[in-house]
């Protein structure tokens, strides 16, 4: 229905700017099945969010073609092809798996595909790994921590234990804020990384780190693995002598009550928060609420930036894969998170970070802002991207 | 590493707490599969079903009916199972099964994630289970006692039916050997369809007791079948001797091996399973000599 409303937006703007009157095809590749099936929804409904409210107005139907990844690199790559090869899109968005876009960078860099990265925050996609034809909307795994180290710092905190999952993720995570939080003269007391998804109890790791002497613990868990650490975290009693922090996906709004009350009281540093205090934001948590009936989550946001980035790209003048791909890298625009940009040297977004708290609200829990940090462009890490032509 | 009592009393209750919450689970496996040589790989899923059906149960009335709804939920659909799957399945070979049950894991996956949602939920812990007990000079949490002490009355109580009552004897007879159990006069039919279901209610019991510890997500199944099938294979099948053995070496075994070498924990478990299948292929204390 929607997509018949919009057509027919862009049919009669059409007949006024005649020149304008495209078609998009977008090829949108998230999981719908398996561990990340509630990310892809997510990541979904704000894409769609995003293309109604900032497309409507450019004259250009967006046809939006969706693909389940199951979040598995081979599946993803073949459904990757058929987008490109056989459906001829001229635009992918998607991929909250870093694996799937690992498996996938040499195929865009190769074809010539503009992707809008909606989830995936490997370091190295935007570092090492990088391609002009990748452009990320969402965040990268250092980008989220560093800041975080220097500001636990700043608050006093000396003596800091971490614990995250070990896989690629969890250890960049840890090791941007680990690097930050000694530069700023702080001690990483004990580091521990906790089978990745095979880790049921968490009990003999926080024993350790009851008894390693720190003043804090900072973890990166998400989804699952976050629901069992913060409820064992709290069952223990711990948060009151060793005060709980960590990336912000360890109390995402999307899944922080079924955590519930051992939620409370726990710091963490992430992208966003429905909290955000700015007109935009108020604008689209009310839309998100209206269209889904909850609050968005840092996910939800992404899809809708990622929709946003491509609104402003084709508003300047971008028809096709070439043009796409060269107009993403120049976006930038005021959006729920603050001012975004993408930055030129590595095709990744640079944005604030918000430290936030999670407090009982009126209605469950709900996110405190403690501080905003400034945005900054990560290290290139061997990035060369040839300079943004005009 | 500290030197500190408290701290290897912890770890000591949280190998235990890990133990019972596996034992329940595969103490159903393996009496069904000593029993019935059938080999139940949707057994977690089963888990998985008895933690929403709790978590939903729980929504309405808090967690007792939770807990009291979860076994009883997934012992109906073990009914369900067994009239319409695995009794056609029982003479038809071992692959048969083991394709059949692992085609339900992801039937069985699917259709939570339909009713349920791909969002994790919640069972709240009673109000008096949510605190922290002193005990032994440390503090530990009250709901991971009750675990221990829940996976301990389950074990006394199997241990008395198998060991002292007629039907304990009728089972061990049929695990022993169905064909001169059956014509001694036991209607093993009738055996097996009962130790199913109440294989399956553990399974679901032990589904809602796990809930308030882990998070309940469509995938929780799936994470806990390995587990449970290296503590049957080490204890040894149709045991329950063997399932509680299995079930504390696991238990120690990942809880220390945590502690003292990190960096092995997750293949330590696999070590000594492999070390188990070279010296003892049939498992440390097999139902059968």
């Amino acid at each position: 229905m929607k997509r018949i409303v919009m057509a027919a937006a862009g049919l009669a703007t059409s007949f006024a700017l005649p020149a304008l009157a495209e078609d998009i095809k977008v090829g949108l590749m998230l999981p719908y099945s398996g561990t990340y099936a509630s990310l892809g929804n997510d990541i979904e409904a704000g894409f769609r969010l995003g293309l109604d409210t900032y497309g409507a107005d450019t004259g250009v139907t967006f046809d939006i073609l969706t693909e389940d990844t199951e979040a598995k690199p081979p599946v993803a790559l073949g459904k990757a092809k058929k987008l490109i090869l056989q459906d001829r899109v001229d635009v992918l968005s998607g991929i909250v798996s870093s694996g799937v876009l690992g498996a996938m960078r040499d195929l865009i860099h190769g074809s010539e595909v503009p992707l809008i990265v909606a989830n995936a925050g490997n370091d190295e996609a935007t570092g090492e790994a990088c391609s002009p034809w990748i452009t990320r909307l969402s965040f990268s795994n250092g980008q989220v921590n560093r800041p975080m180290g220097t500001w636990l710092h700043e608050q006093g905190v000396g003596k800091v234990y971490t614990l995250a999952p070990d896989y690629a993720a969890g250890r960049q995570m840890i090791d941007a804020f680990t690097a930050s939080f000694t530069d700023a003269g702080g001690e990483i007391v004990g580091q521990q990384f906790t089978p990745f998804g095979k880790t049921q109890d968490f009990g003999p790791y926080l024993a350790k780190a009851q008894a390693s002497g720190a003043d804090a613990v900072y973890v990166f868990y998400a989804g699952g693995e976050a629901i069992s650490f913060v409820k064992q975290y709290d069952s223990f009693g711990l948060k009151a002598d060793l005060p709980l922090y960590g990336a912000g996906f360890l109390t995402s709004p999307l899944y922080v009550n079924a955590e519930g009350p051992a939620a409370e009281g726990v710091i963490a540093a992430l992208h966003y928060v429905p909290t955000i205090e700015n007109d935009a934001n108020a604008a689209f948590t009310t839309a998100f609420m209206a269209e889904t009936g909850r609050l968005p989550s840092e996910y939800s946001v992404q899809g809708y930036d990622a929709a946003r980035a491509l609104v402003e790209a084709v508003k300047s003048g971008a028809t096709d894969r070439a043009s796409l791909g060269a107009a993403l890298r120049k976006v930038s625009f005021d959006g729920p998170r603050g001012k975004l940009s993408i930055d030129p040297v590595t095709n990744n977004l640079i944005q604030p970070i918000y430290v936030y708290e999670t407090v009982a609200g009126d209605d469950g829990l709900t996110q405190k802002v403690l501080a905003t940090l400034p945005a900054s462009a990560d290290p290139a890490n061997g990035c060369e991207l040839a300079p943004v032509s005009n | 590493m500290t030197s500190d009592l408290g701290f290897w009393t912890l770890q000591a209750l949280n190998a235990l707490q890990l133990s019972m919450l596996l034992f329940l689970l595969s103490i159903g496996l393996t009496v069904i599969f000593g029993l019935m040589h059938f080999v139940n790989l949707a057994h977690g899923s089963l888990y998985a079903v008895g933690a929403y059906a709790g978590a939903a149960a729980a929504a309405v009335g808090g967690f007792w009916m939770g807990l009291f709804v979860a076994p009883v939920a997934v012992a109906g659909m073990g009914v369900l199972l067994y009239s319409g799957l695995i009794k056609r399945m029982r003479r038809s070979g071992p692959m048969a099964q083991v394709l059949v049950t692992f085609g339900l894991i992801f039937v069985l996956l699917d259709l939570t994630r339909i009713f349920w949602g791909d969002l994790p939920l919640a069972i709240e812990k009673p109000g008096f289970l949510s605190g922290r007990v002193a005990l032994l000079g440390i503090e530990y949490p009250a709901y991971r006692l009750f675990v221990i002490a829940l996976g301990l009355a389950i074990f006394t109580g199997l241990a008395w039916v198998l060991g002292q009552t007629q039907v304990g004897a009728m089972i061990r007879a049929g695990v022993d050997n169905d064909a001169m159990a059956a014509c001694l006069g036991i209607n093993v039919e009738r055996l097996f369809f009962t130790v199913f279901c109440v294989g399956c209610a553990l399974a679901g019991l032990a589904g809602v007791v796990a809930a308030p510890l882990l998070s309940v997500t469509p995938d929780m199944g799936l994470q806990i079948l390995i587990p449970t099938l290296i503590v049957i294979v080490i204890g040894g099948l149709g045991s329950l001797k063997g399932a509680i053995a299995g079930s504390l070496i696991y238990g120690f075994v990942q809880t220390f091996g945590a502690v003292l070498a990190p960096q092995l924990a997750s293949v330590l478990i696999y070590a000594l399973l492999a070390a188990v299948l070279v010296i003892r292929p049939m498992g440390l204390f097999p139902a059968k000599g």
